[in-house]
């Protein structure tokens, strides 16, 4: 029976293995737990403090000195305009250099030095785009502090992270598809217009989306190139000063009345609002252009 | 220039006719015909100087075990190859009288001319008429539509599967129905050569039986090169044969005598299944 103290230990190191895999198993359920009760606590937190003054006066108004009257009306216009043309400077820009860099582009140097920056882009602090927008937009080709200023530096801020979404998603098209198309005598334009881009156009639509989101919430770039804290009218035009969301909470916040504590946190619910809206547009999007193949 | 090429077609043509010391079954020129057509990838010599030619309507099939370069050898043809890094490419083909690697032809409009179908079946994500219809669109032929894509889905033996189904996606199709589709979306341009890449390696022998009755049929009007590492496929169904082994073209002859009466040793040991 030589067998039998090899078989034990096998057993024995068979149990231990299984109790490791336990263990792993809970740690990651921690782990991915770690973020949604900070998550909930936040929700609560500003549902407790906010609620209450959440109502149709509080999103038609403009902002006041007196808590009771103030509102969020120029904010959310601002914050419109703001992410409107954004998108407009963004996407074509954005799409474009994906597209060239995907699949027109010579594998050299050069464009690896491009590709990098770009990662390295995505990586800069947001603060220093404001600063950039501040020296460029603002000062020296003088378009002031108003919103093209703001939706130029924006449009630089998440551009990297428009491209990289948009290379993955054309990354993703499989190379059968390109070679069908340019067999058939078609331009590579015709191949990228016809079945590249449709192709990948939920996973563009996707990252394009949740940039965009990504910069409603964007706070400090806007407070470099100097959106303003206080702004009692709606934006008529692209050249106007505005304020958006994120700066009129901000503004709030930094208040020493209570009252205005909690409307900061009703600016909040309404931001929340809008970012859940927006997720949800780009899950929609993303499964009609999915179920359309 | 091309009474030039016309003079190096002739002279290659009769020295192939009197290196196959036997009559061959088909009149005039070939409609293309490759000339020490080498490629290299990198430092890998993929085809080693194949000179062949492609008759009109007739089908021609270039066999050899894997990785023999048969696959690189096909996408000279269309100059698909014109999209894959590092390769070389020396020898020329014509088409007619056309140098194809001559500065002045487009290789956009080449491939209106020379159709291709892959080894995996590729329909575009769209509907089976969209499909047919999109590269005559953006060739500029647009009109009368309707019709050129019954023709086409006719041609290919489709058309009585697909017919009330046209708006449904391509995708929907079974492989074999797939495959058709592709040649349809090929026929739709009307090529004066299809070149098949292992169009049946991804399909079941009855859909395999199928696309062999179809290249029976299309042969009548076009010319046909095909890529198989299926003998018996290409005993079935080709007129000439191309063998080919490490890059090297080791004989070319009518399909028959290279698997009745071949040549070359290696010819015999491949097509008696003795390797490969």
């Amino acid at each position: 029976m030589t067998k039998e103290p090899a078989s034990h230990a096998y057993a024995k190191n068979l149990a231990f293995r299984r109790k490791k895999a336990r263990v792993f198993k809970y740690m990651c359920f921690a782990a991915s737990m770690f973020g949604l009760v900070f998550l909930f606590c936040l929700f609560y937190n500003i549902f407790s403090n906010g609620l209450s003054y959440v109502s149709w006066d509080f999103i038609t108004h403009f902002p006041s000195r007196f808590p009771h009257k103030a509102g969020i009306q120029s904010a959310i216009w601002g914050s419109i305009w703001l992410m409107g043309l954004t998108a407009i400077f963004s996407i074509p820009v954005g799409v474009g250099a994906s597209v060239y860099l995907e699949e027109f582009a010579p594998k050299n140097t050069f464009i690896k030095i491009i590709e990098i920056n770009i990662s390295n882009l995505a990586g800069v602090p947001s603060v220093v785009y404001g600063l950039l927008g501040l020296a460029i937009f603002v000062r020296w080709i003088g378009l002031g502090r108003s919103i093209v200023s703001g939706a130029l530096t924006m449009s630089l801020l998440i551009l990297p992270i428009i491209i990289i979404a948009s290379r993955e998603a054309i990354k993703t098209v499989p190379d059968s598809l390109r070679y069908a198309a340019l067999a058939l005598g078609a331009t590579k334009w015709q191949m990228v217009r016809g079945h590249v881009l449709p192709s990948a156009m939920p996973g563009i639509m996707t990252g394009i989306i949740l940039s965009i989101s990504r910069a409603i919430g964007e706070t400090a770039p806007l407070l470099v190139i100097g959106a303003l804290g206080f702004v009692p009218f709606n934006p008529k035009g692209p050249m106007d000063s505005f304020t958006v969301l994120p700066i009129q909470i901000f503004n709030w916040a930094s208040r020493p009345q209570i009252e205005f504590h909690k409307l900061a946190a009703t600016g909040i619910i309404v931001l929340l609002v809008v970012l859940l809206m927006m997720n949800s547009i780009a899950i929609f999007l993303r499964y009609k252009f999915q179920s359309r193949k | 220039m091309e009474v030039e090429n016309r003079k190096i077609i002739n002279e290659q043509v009769s020295r192939i006719r009197s290196e196959m010391k036997e009559d061959v079954a088909v009149e005039g020129l070939p409609i293309m015909l490759s000339k020490d057509l080498s490629l290299h990838y990198g430092d890998f010599h993929a085809v080693k100087g194949a000179t062949i030619p492609v008759y009109p309507q007739t089908v021609t099939a270039v066999i050899g075990p894997s990785g023999c370069g048969k696959s690189s050898y096909l996408r000279c043809f269309n100059r698909m190859n014109d999209y894959i890094k590092n390769v070389k490419i020396d020898g020329t083909i014509y088409l007619h009288d056309q140098d194809i690697y001559d500065a002045s032809v487009d290789p956009v409009s080449l491939r209106r001319k020379i159709g291709m179908v892959f080894q995996k079946p590729n329909p575009f994500p769209k509907s089976i008429y969209q499909n047919i219809a999109w590269a005559p669109t953006i060739n500029g032929m647009s009109d009368r539509m309707d019709e050129r894509v019954e023709k086409a889905l006719t041609k290919a033996a489709l058309w009585d599967e697909v017919k009330d189904k046209l708006h449904q996606s391509g995708l929907s199709l079974s492989g074999g129905q797939q495959q058709r589709l592709c040649i349809a979306r090929t026929i739709a341009m009307e090529p004066e050569v299809i070149l098949m890449d292992e169009p049946c390696s991804a399909l079941d022998p009855i859909s395999t039986g199928r696309i062999e009755d179809l290249i029976f049929e299309l042969k009548k009007k076009y010319s046909i090169m095909i890529v198989t590492h299926n003998m018996q496929q290409a005993a079935r169904i080709s007129d000439f044969t191309v063998f080919m082994y490490q890059g090297d073209v080791i004989e070319y002859g009518p399909t028959d005598r290279i698997f009745t009466r071949p040549e070359k040793k290696q010819t015999e040991d491949y097509v008696r299944g003795k390797f490969g």
